[in-house]
């Protein structure tokens, strides 16, 4: 079906044209959102709270619906529990995340804009991801 | 506009462009009933994690980010990125990559799409890795 297709290709770009127009493209203002006790950059919060806030009201149209628009049904997460994975996957996660600024998302976005940087920060990415799968194989 | 007191951001600029990653997520869920979690969408492209989601499904999504954003560079007068040096991205890069695997998420799955849902795992995870991303700036900065 087209629509797998076209919904993610429509959806990438969208998601890459915001980072870029939010500046989350550029390192410098990501470390700079978690420069909180130095020069604190709050831009990233205004990034993050207006992309919540159209996602609180997308959110609140999946109870009325029987399946996705486009496909037969939800493949949505459903887990509640809190695990000592999250919690340790999450901090290393931040600390990768301020060490350079840059998270998967940006990762692959500048691509086009710093493609040396976007190349070697992606493959690390995916090494750090073929890592886990071989330590955790599940 | 400016921010009183904060002479470099980017309010305006931020919150238009956090609102087409909103439209980007929204465009997923009700679209394909899937979660716009950019480092689970990276390992389905690369077969590093199994999902149901299509691998051309993907890759389509992957392709547009990077398009997405050169168009916005190309249209507007888009600042110039700062980067890191080299061992940084690569170490950055490994451990964000291994993190996002064990911790189910990044900004996008976590932050965008699991804090909009006040999903309990989300939020934990969101709070988890800004304090340390917080630590570590405020770490990096003390050292330098």
């Amino acid at each position: 079906m087209i629509a797998r297709i076209l919904v993610p290709a429509a959806s990438g770009t969208l998601f890459g044209a915001g980072l870029a127009l939010g500046g989350m493209t550029n390192p410098a203002r990501v470390r700079g959102f978690l420069d909180l006790f130095g020069d604190w950059d709050p831009t990233l919060a205004f990034v993050m709270g207006g992309a919540v806030l159209v996602m609180i009201i997308a959110w609140r149209f999946i109870p009325k619906m029987a399946h996705p628009l486009f496909a037969s049904g939800f493949s949505l997460p459903d887990r509640s529990d809190l695990t000592p994975q999250l919690l340790i996957g999450a901090s290393l996660f931040g600390i990768g995340w301020g060490l350079a600024g840059l998270c998967p998302g940006p990762g692959f976005a500048i691509l086009f804009v710093a493609p040396a940087q976007a190349l070697v920060f992606i493959a690390a990415l995916l090494a750090g991801m073929v890592v886990h799968r071989l330590l955790f194989d599940k | 506009m400016m921010l009183p007191g904060f002479p470099d951001a980017a309010p305006l600029e931020g919150f238009a462009g956090g609102l087409l990653i909103g439209l980007a997520a929204a465009l997923m869920l009700l679209g394909l009933g899937r979660i716009a979690g950019v480092s689970g969408i990276a390992g389905r492209a690369f077969a590093i994690n199994s999902s149901s989601l299509p691998k051309s499904s993907a890759w389509a999504f992957l392709v547009g980010l990077p398009v997405g954003a050169i168009l916005i560079v190309l249209a507007t007068s888009a600042e110039r990125p700062e980067f890191a040096g080299w061992p940084i991205i690569l170490t950055a890069g490994l451990i964000v990559g291994f993190g996002t695997r064990m911790g189910s998420g990044c900004t996008s799955g976590h932050g965008v799409c699991g804090l909009s849902r006040f999903s309990q795992r989300s939020i934990v995870a969101t709070l988890t890795f800004i304090a340390t991303g917080v630590a570590t700036v405020f770490i990096m900065g003390a050292l330098s």
